[in-house]
C-alpha cells in the first residue's frame, strides 16, 4: 500500500536489509543514511533495487560532496511503488576518488556520473564511456573540489569569519567596507 | 537497385533553432536513418554550483531564476523549501497560498512556450508559437505587477515571499483563470489535440514505456506520457498542495502526442488550482522574520518539487556557515535527456527534432 507522503527510510532499517544479504556491505548508517563500503557497494546497489521491501528502483538523483579528507558520492533512492526514499552514501579517497559505475543497473545514472567525473574528478569503473560533461577535455582540474584555485583565492576567507546573527541585524554590516578593496 | 550510402555526421546544433538554446546532438545518419547519436552540452554551464559555495543562502536565490529561465517561480520555490528544511523554518499559511498561485502560473507559462515549441518543431512555422506566447504574455503580466520582473522573477524568500501582492492583482488573475485562459486552452483542444496533421506528426514518434522511463529518472510529463501516475504534488505534497483537488493527466502509449496532450491537461489542473488558493487565499504576513545572512545547523536536506521540466531537486549541505557548503541541483532536463539515444536511434531526423521538441528541455538548467 502506497504512503501518501513519500516517507523517509531511516538508514538504520536500510542497512538492516543490505547486513541480511551481504554482512560486510556496511560500514556504518545512522537515522538519516547509510554508508556503504566502495568494494561492495555495486552488489549492495543491486540488491536495494531488487530487494522487495526497499524496491529502490527509482534513482532520484546523485551528487557528490568533497569532505577534505574523503568524498562522498551521494545517491537518493525511491520507490514509485511505495513511495518511500532513502539515501545513500559511498565514501572514497580524496586522491585516487573511484567508485564502482551503477549506469548497468540505471541508465538514468550515465548522464550524472558523467558530470561528477567532470566537476568532482571522481572515476567511475564500468561506465561506458566517461568523458567530461560540461567542460572541455583539457580543463585543469575539477572545479567544484575545494582546492580548486581557479578564483582568486579559493574559497573566500571573508565569508566564513562572518560574525553571529544577532537580533536586530539587518545584514547590511556584511557588505563590503568599500567597492574594490578586495573583501 | 539499391543506393549505397555511407553514415554521415550531422550537427544539429548549437545554433539551431530546434534545440530550445544551445544544446548539440551530433547525428550519425545514414540515408534518413540516425545510426547513432552523441550530445554535447556545457555551452551554458555557468558554474552554479561553485559559485554558490562563495554566497550566502538567500544570495542564491536568483540563481534559481537563471537556471530555468521558463520556470523561474519553480526554481525559487524548490530552493527555499530545501534551506527551510535544513533550518527549521515554518512559512505562513498566506505565503504558501502565494507560492502556490505562483507555481502554478509558472507552469502555464512554461507549458505554453512548451507546447508552443514543440508545434513549431512539428513544423507548423511560427503561427502556433505565437497563439501559445500571447497567452504566455498574460502570465508575465502578472509577475511584473507583482513583482517588477517578467522572466528572471527572484520572488520567493527563505520564510515566505518577497512582496505581497498588490490590490489589482486578485481581480487580474481572477479574469485571467476564469474568463480568458478557459478559453484559450478550448482553442488549443480544437486546434491541437483534435488536429490530425499533428497526430500524424507525433504519433508514435520518440516512444518511452514505463521500464525504460523508471530505469532511466524520467520524471515529469516524460514519465506519465508513459502511462506513470507520478505527480510529486500529490505523491510528496509541499506547500499546500495537499489541500488542493486535481487531477494528474497520464498518458498511454508514451509518445510524443501523449506529452504535447498532457502538458494542455496540465494547464487546466493549474487553473483548478489556481482557483482554490485564490478562495482559500487566507490574511496574515507574507513573510516569517528570518536573518538575511541565515546559518541553518549544520547538516543536509534534499527536498524536491514538481517543476514544469519533472523533478527538480534540491541538495544542500551545510556546515553552520552563512554559505552552502555543497549545493547540488537534480536537473530534470538533464536527466531526462538520458533517453535521447534510445529514443532516437534507428528513427528519421526529422523525428529526433520532434522527440527533443517533445522532451521540452531548458539549457540553461541543464548546463546550470
Amino acid at each position: 500500500m502506497p504512503h501518501s507522503v513519500t516517507l523517509t527510510l531511516p538508514g538504520t532499517q536500510v542497512a538492516e536489509r543490505i547486513r541480511a544479504s551481504l554482512p560486510n556491505a556496511v560500514k556504518s548508517a545512522n537515522t538519516d543514511y547509510v554508508v556503504l563500503e566502495p568494494a561492495s557497494a555495486f552488489d549492495a546497489m543491486a540488491l536495494l533495487r531488487d530487494d522487495e521491501q526497499l524496491d529502490g528502483k527509482f534513482l532520484v538523483q546523485m551528487c557528490s560532496v568533497d569532505m577534505i579528507s574523503r568524498i562522498d558520492v551521494v545517491y537518493h533512492f525511491a520507490s514509485l511503488a511505495q513511495n518511500h526514499i532513502f539515501e545513500v552514501k559511498v565514501p572514497t579517497d580524496h586522491e585516487q576518488a573511484s567508485v564502482p559505475s551503477i549506469s548497468p543497473l540505471w541508465s538514468g545514472a550515465i548522464l550524472q556520473e558523467r558530470e561528477i567525473y567532470d566537476l568532482m574528478g571522481v572515476k567511475f569503473p564500468g561506465h561506458p564511456e566517461l568523458t567530461r560533461l560540461f567542460l572541455w577535455e583539457s580543463f585543469p582540474g575539477h572545479p567544484l573540489r575545494k582546492d580548486f584555485m581557479a578564483m582568486p583565492g579559493g574559497r573566500k576567507p571573508g565569508l566564513s569569519q562572518f560574525p553571529k546573527q544577532v537580533v536586530g541585524q539587518t545584514g547590511q554590516e556584511f557588505r563590503p567596507k568599500a567597492p574594490g578593496t578586495g573583501e | 537497385m539499391p543506393i549505397k550510402s555511407e553514415p554521415v555526421e550531422v550537427n544539429i546544433g548549437p545554433q539551431h533553432p530546434s534545440t530550445h538554446g544551445v544544446f548539440r546532438m551530433v547525428a550519425k545518419i545514414d540515408g534518413e536513418r540516425i545510426v547513432d547519436v552523441k550530445m554535447v552540452v556545457g555551452y551554458l554551464h555557468r558554474s552554479m554550483e561553485k559559485l554558490a559555495e562563495e554566497r550566502t543562502f538567500t544570495q542564491n536565490i536568483p540563481f534559481t531564476d537563471r537556471m530555468d529561465y521558463l520556470a523561474a517561480m519553480s526554481g525559487n520555490l524548490g530552493y527555499c523549501l530545501s534551506v527551510e528544511k535544513l533550518a527549521g523554518i515554518e512559512v505562513p499559511e498566506r505565503a504558501q497560498y502565494l507560492r502556490v498561485i505562483f507555481a502554478e502560473l509558472q507552469r502555464v507559462a512554461s507549458h505554453c512556450m512548451a507546447t508552443g515549441a514543440f508545434i513549431n518543431d512539428c513544423g507548423a512555422w511560427q503561427t502556433p508559437v505565437m497563439y501559445c506566447f500571447r497567452d504566455r504574455e498574460k502570465v508575465l503580466d502578472l509577475f511584473e505587477m507583482t513583482c517588477g520582473a517578467r522572466l528572471t522573477t527572484n520572488y520567493m524568500r527563505i520564510g515566505g515571499v518577497a512582496f505581497d501582492i498588490p490590490d489589482e492583482f486578485l481581480p487580474a488573475l481572477d479574469r485571467l483563470v476564469n474568463d480568458d485562459l478557459p478559453f484559450r486552452f478550448e482553442e488549443y483542444d480544437q486546434l491541437l489535440v483534435g488536429n490530425e496533421i499533428i497526430m500524424m506528426r507525433a504519433r508514435d514518434v520518440g516512444v518511452v514505456t514505463p521500464e525504460m522511463a523508471i530505469n532511466a529518472s524520467l520524471s515529469g510529463p516524460i514519465l506519465r506520457s508513459a502511462g506513470i501516475v507520478w505527480d510529486l504534488r500529490k505523491a510528496d505534497p509541499y506547500a499546500v498542495y495537499d489541500r488542493m483537488k486535481f487531477d494528474i493527466p497520464v498518458g498511454y502509449n508514451g509518445d510524443a502526442y501523449d506529452r504535447m496532450c498532457i502538458r494542455i491537461e496540465e494547464m487546466k489542473q493549474s487553473l483548478r488550482i489556481i482557483r482554490q488558493a485564490m478562495h482559500d487565499l487566507p490574511g496574515g504576513p507574507h513573510k516569517t522574520d528570518v536573518p538575511l545572512a541565515i546559518r541553518p545547523p549544520a547538516g543536509e536536506a534534499y527536498s524536491r518539487v514538481e517543476s514544469p521540466k519533472g523533478e527538480l531537486g534540491f541538495y544542500v549541505v551545510s556546515d553552520g556557515g552563512p554559505a552552502p557548503y555543497r549545493w547540488h541541483v537534480r536537473a530534470p532536463s538533464l536527466i531526462n535527456l538520458s533517453v535521447l539515444k534510445e529514443m532516437t536511434v534507428g528513427k528519421s531526423i526529422a523525428d529526433a527534432i520532434v522527440t527533443l521538441g517533445s522532451i521540452d528541455i531548458n539549457v540553461g538548467e541543464l548546463d546550470r
